[in-house]
């Protein structure tokens, strides 16, 4: 939008005359200034935003579309955000006991991390789980390691989210199955799969299916979740691990979004309608360096997805408008080099979320860059929320930046980039196509590489690293997971698998199958019934794997 | 003429998280090495079965899952097996101090922990041209 | 030496991969070794797949491999990748859509960078295929991105080419003008799952009505969807189908001699300009005929002319 000319006026004026006197004495640090993804930094922004009219369509008020302001009316006025610490390693019982520890901190929500092998749908027993039993994150073999995770802790009470995509199905049945035992009942559940396949294929490397099936999957997820787990959020539409993985911020939500538009289109393909799964999308956001440029990346995610949601896809409901987004605070951005200094990056990167209005957080810990995070970095993460929502005052007002004029600026830079490549993706066919091609994979690629060029000839600082550098001695008092785990959850399953009922898993599976080959029917329930007798997340998904077919990597280099 | 170093860049184990062994294959191609990548998802059997096809200098893993104590050691040992000990390992990714006297004296020759410069890579491979020109 | 010769006809896997490396580092070894190697070589088939960046090349490589595995037969591919021309360095990726294979001791992938081989990239190949071939392997197959010459080259010392095309690429149309359907034997049509793949095939067949002669097999052209296994068995089916018709209408003994007739001619003009390099300072001499041109207006025919014979001569002397 035009800045009035008046304005204009007055600027080169300045240019002219008091900048100019400036600049010819002390030139500035750099010919050129840009934001962390390479947007140009203006020296000083102007309004954007003149009239009322730009103001009621470009941000509009909190909980009203466009919901570039926030999705809910009093934003943390009324609540803070979840706070969400990712957790789980070695066996169901130690990560148990992290998970109450974390409750009794104050933490609000529960947020499940899974090991390799169960993420990619190996049992523990799997030639190749060699070395990856509880490392990543706990194992779970069967519904018993999933009784023993929740063991004490009331199903009802927290909202659970489960870091898992291509067996999302799986760990959702197994939920549902300890919710069963514990005498709740499935509407009264609360929490998120993540169930976000297509990052996996660009970015985080857990697949297992190819697209189709694998599609399949999430929208017969989607479509019995409408009917029978109605508070579940049934997907977390991933733009973290794109930003990991080395993209900009445009691109994080360009293929977030894509991502998003991809299971909506396949979701109406199956024939559900859009009002019955849509308000239940989530999405994933990284939060980065940059802080103001994230917080612009935020709202400008948020501005586009209900504009989408509603020329699109022809929503009516707002819910169904909404972008609800979780964030994580960019492990990619922490160093082993003085890991004390970490603290401060989450702190920065804590409140680009809290003023992009996230809904969730997960604050990284200092030493995650070394190993697994010790209890007491955890909770030193955990108190960087704390202290940014009942200390900071940031949080008494909705959307503190708005009408910042560069916050404002930079929202605009980053939708305009994002429609560019909306537009580039559907002429190649949709965002599967765009993937299988390695258009997507191309483009991270090459942000990252010029990222990590930058850090390597020292024109992007890293404090620590490539500049203000000490000699350090090795960290000490590091959390590692014991050899010795694989054994013991070996052994666990080995007697799990003795003490069922044979017959039945054979039959559960057969089952499975069957539904797997005609592709009207809902996967869901039988694999509820089978997880119900303890048949193994490896067994099912060897099913799966022999009906799908497996997915193969598409490299780019 | 200097022979042209071949270099396989593999990732073992489960972890999907390629961005720094790419960097690295791309970087050594741009300093002049011929770089085999193999994907994510690798077994140490498969790794030393490319390694020995493609009769590489050098074999570099790149693992974030914290799996390099059995993994490592692993692609070594298989290599000494199949009387391919001539070919050098080094190794990358999220490994703590700690781990780096055993993985050492299993034969890895080097560690890269993350922040490590692509020329430090560079520095150890030209180090090591003369134990493998032969 | 003897003892690498018996260890590559055993078809031990370090040996072999050992004499490739001899070969592409163009060692004193090599020529001694390929000359004993020669008398168990000839026993191959050698197929070269070409086609453009991405058409799925190495995809249907991956599915032919398990195909062709799974009538026992050992197979061999040379997946060639460009070096670049500004770093000297190349990434040699096609191998990772193979990867599945590794474990498999019938089956071996090497992957070759053009280089600045002495002799071409070609040269280099056709000794990597001796190397293959001695040590047993049934099918030997390389594979090459179809743009310039030199891969053109490459590609035709196979017996039967398989060029891959792929709907949506605009430049298809082009690809057959520019002849390249000349090398062709089979012809891919893949990523059928593509719109437009029928219509390119019906062009394809088109363009192939004028290239046939009335007495052979038309080339066979097959849509493949190489990401969804299919087509592959009758990618198979037709490949043999056609070696057989080279086999027995003779075309493949003729196609081999003229290799061999192209090999000689490779080998003694490399040879000569390995001479001419070793021998006779070329560089400096054509320093100063340039010199001769720029300076004193000299023209450049007539002054090679005058200077032939004495480089001729003096290479003589030494
Ligand atoms: N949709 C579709 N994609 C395919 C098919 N075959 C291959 N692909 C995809 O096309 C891309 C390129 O495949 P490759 O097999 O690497 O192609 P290539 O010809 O070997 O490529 P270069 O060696 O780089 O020239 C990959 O993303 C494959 O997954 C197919 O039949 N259908
Ligand atoms: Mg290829």
């Amino acid at each position: 939008m035009p800045k009035s000319t008046e304005l204009i006026k007055k600027q080169q004026q300045w240019e002219n005359s008091t900048l100019k006197k400036v600049l010819d004495r002390n030139p500035e640090r750099k010919a050129e200034f840009t934001t962390g993804s390479w947007l140009p930094a203006e020296r000083v922004a102007l309004p954007r935003i003149t009239t009322d009219e730009e103001y009621l369509n470009k941000l509009g008020f909190p909980g009203e579309y466009p919901f570039t302001r926030g999705v809910q009316a009093t934003m943390y006025r009324g609540r803070f955000w979840t706070m969400r610490q990712y957790a789980g390693f070695g066996t169901a019982e130690e990560s148990n006991s992290r998970y109450k520890y974390l409750l009794s901190q104050g933490q609000t929500g529960l947020s499940i991390a899974f090991d390799l092998p169960t993420q990619i749908g190996y049992d523990s027993d799997d030639a190749r789980s060699l070395g990856e039993v509880g490392k990543v994150g706990v194992a779970i073999d069967t519904l018993k390691d999933m009784e023993i995770l929740f063991d004490g802790i009331p199903l009802d009470k927290v909202s659970t989210s489960m870091t898992i995509n291509a067996p999302a199905a799986i760990l959702l049945a197994m939920y549902l199955a300890v919710a069963e035992k514990q005498g709740v009942s499935k509407g009264q559940l609360n929490g998120t799969i993540q169930n976000d396949i297509l990052k996996e294929y660009i970015a985080r490397g857990t697949y297992i299916f190819p697209p189709k099936p694998s599609l399949r999957l999430i929208t017969n997820i989607f479509e019995y979740c409408s009917r029978e787990v109605p508070k579940w959020n049934t997907i977390s539409i991933s733009g973290y691990h794109i930003r990991e993985a080395g993209s900009t911020a445009i691109q994080e939500v360009a293929f977030t979004l894509a991502d998003g538009i991809a299971y909506v289109q396949a979701a109406l393909n199956a024939g559900l309608d859009l009002d019955s799964f849509a308000d239940r999308l989530s999405f994933f956001f990284n939060a980065h360096n940059d802080l103001l440029e994230e917080v612009a990346k935020f709202r400008a995610a948020r501005r586009m997805w209900a504009k989408i949601m509603k020329e699109k896809f022809g929503a009516t409901n707002p819910k169904t408008m909404m972008l609800r987004f979780h964030t994580q605070t960019a492990g990619s951005t922490l160093t082993a080099q003085q890991p004390d200094n970490n603290i401060v990056r989450v702190t920065i990167q804590t409140l680009a979320a809290v003023f992009g209005g996230t809904q969730s957080l997960h604050t990284n810990s200092r030493d995650e860059a070394l190993a697994l995070p010790s209890e007491e970095s955890v909770r030193i993460a955990l108190r960087t929320q704390q202290i940014v929502a009942y200390e900071s005052g940031v949080t008494n007002t909705v959307d503190p930046l708005a009408g910042s004029y560069y916050v404002e600026d930079l929202t605009d830079k980053i939708e305009a980039g994002v429609w560019q490549y909306l537009e580039q993706i559907e002429k190649l066919g949709g965002m599967v196509a765009a993937i299988e091609t390695g258009f997507i994979q191309k483009e991270i690629q090459e942000a990252a590489y010029r990222y990590q060029q930058e850090i390597e000839n020292g024109q992007r600082i890293v404090v620590g690293v490539n500049q203000f550098v000490i000699p350090e001695e090795p960290p000490s008092h590091l959390l590692k997971v014991d050899a010795e785990l694989q054994r013991i959850q070996i052994a666990k399953l080995a007697k799990v698998k003795s003490e069922r009922n044979q017959e039945a898993v054979k039959q559960k599976l057969a089952a499975i199958r069957q539904a797997a080959l005609s592709p009207d029917q809902n996967l869901m329930p039988p694999i509820l019934d089978a997880v119900r007798e303890y048949a193994t997340l490896g067994e099912i998904c060897n099913v799966l794997r022999d009906v799908f077919g497996e997915y193969q990597e598409s490299i780019v280099l | 003429m200097n022979k042209k170093l071949r270099i396989l860049i593999a990732k073992p184990g489960l972890d999907g998280h390629d961005r720094g062994a790419k960097y690295v294959a791309r970087a050594l191609k741009d300093a002049g090495y011929e770089v085999i990548y193999t994907g994510i998802r690798q077994s140490p059997e498969a790794i030393a079965q490319t390694a020995i096809q493609e009769d590489v200098d050098f074999v570099g893993l790149s693992l974030l899952s914290g799996a390099h104590n059995e993994l490592f050691p692993r692609v070594v040992q298989l290599l000494r097996e199949k009387q391919a000990s001539d070919i050098i390992v080094f190794g990358g990714g999220v490994i703590p101090e700690s781990d780096m006297p055993f993985l050492k004296e299993q034969g890895i020759a080097a560690i890269f922990t993350p922040g490590t410069s692509i020329a430090a890579i560079i520095e150890f491979i030209e180090a090591n041209r003369p134990r493998v020109s032969h | 030496m003897k003892d690498l010769t018996q260890q590559i006809l055993n078809g031990d896997i370090r040996s072999i991969a050992r004499a490739i490396s001899i070969v592409e580092n163009n060692a004193p070894l090599k020529e001694p070794l390929l000359d004993e190697l020669y008398p168990f070589c000839g026993k191959a088939m050698i197929w070269g797949i070409t086609g453009a960046p991405g058409a799925g090349k190495s995809t249907l490589l991956d599915r032919i491999i398990a195909a062709e595995r799974e009538q026992q037969r050992r197979v061999a591919v040379i997946a060639v990748d460009p070096t670049s021309p500004f770093t000297g360095g190349a990434i040699l990726g096609d191998r990772l859509r193979m990867q599945r294979h590794a474990l498999d001791s019938g089956v071996f992938i090497r992957s070759m960078a053009s280089r600045g081989y002495l002799g071409g990239i070609a040269g280099a190949t056709r000794d990597v295929i001796k190397v293959f071939d001695a040590a047993g392997y049934d099918l030997i197959i390389i594979e090459t991105i179809g743009v310039g010459q030199s891969e053109v080259e490459v590609v035709s010392l196979a017996d039967m080419i398989l060029l891959v095309l792929v709907p949506g690429l605009g430049d298809e149309i082009q690809a057959l003008k520019a002849g390249i359907m000349e090398i062709g034997d089979i012809f891919i049509i893949n990523k059928k799952d593509r719109e437009g793949a029928v219509k390119l095939k019906t062009e394809v067949e088109y363009v192939l009505r004028f290239k046939n002669e009335s007495s052979a097999p038309p080339n066979p052209v097959i849509m493949t969807a190489a990401t969804l296994n299919e087509g592959i068995a009758e990618v198979i089916a037709a490949a043999e189908q056609y070696f057989q018709y080279l086999t027995d209408s003779g075309q493949l003994e003729q196609r081999r001699r003229q290799r061999l007739r192209q090999e000689f001619y490779d080998i003694v003009l490399t040879k000569i300009q390995q001479v001419v390099e070793n021998h006779y300072n070329l560089t400096q001499k054509v320093e100063r005929l340039v010199e001769l041109v720029v300076e004193h207006h000299e023209k450049p025919y007539a002054l090679i002319e005058k200077h032939l014979n004495s480089i001729l001569k003096e290479i003589e002397q030494r």
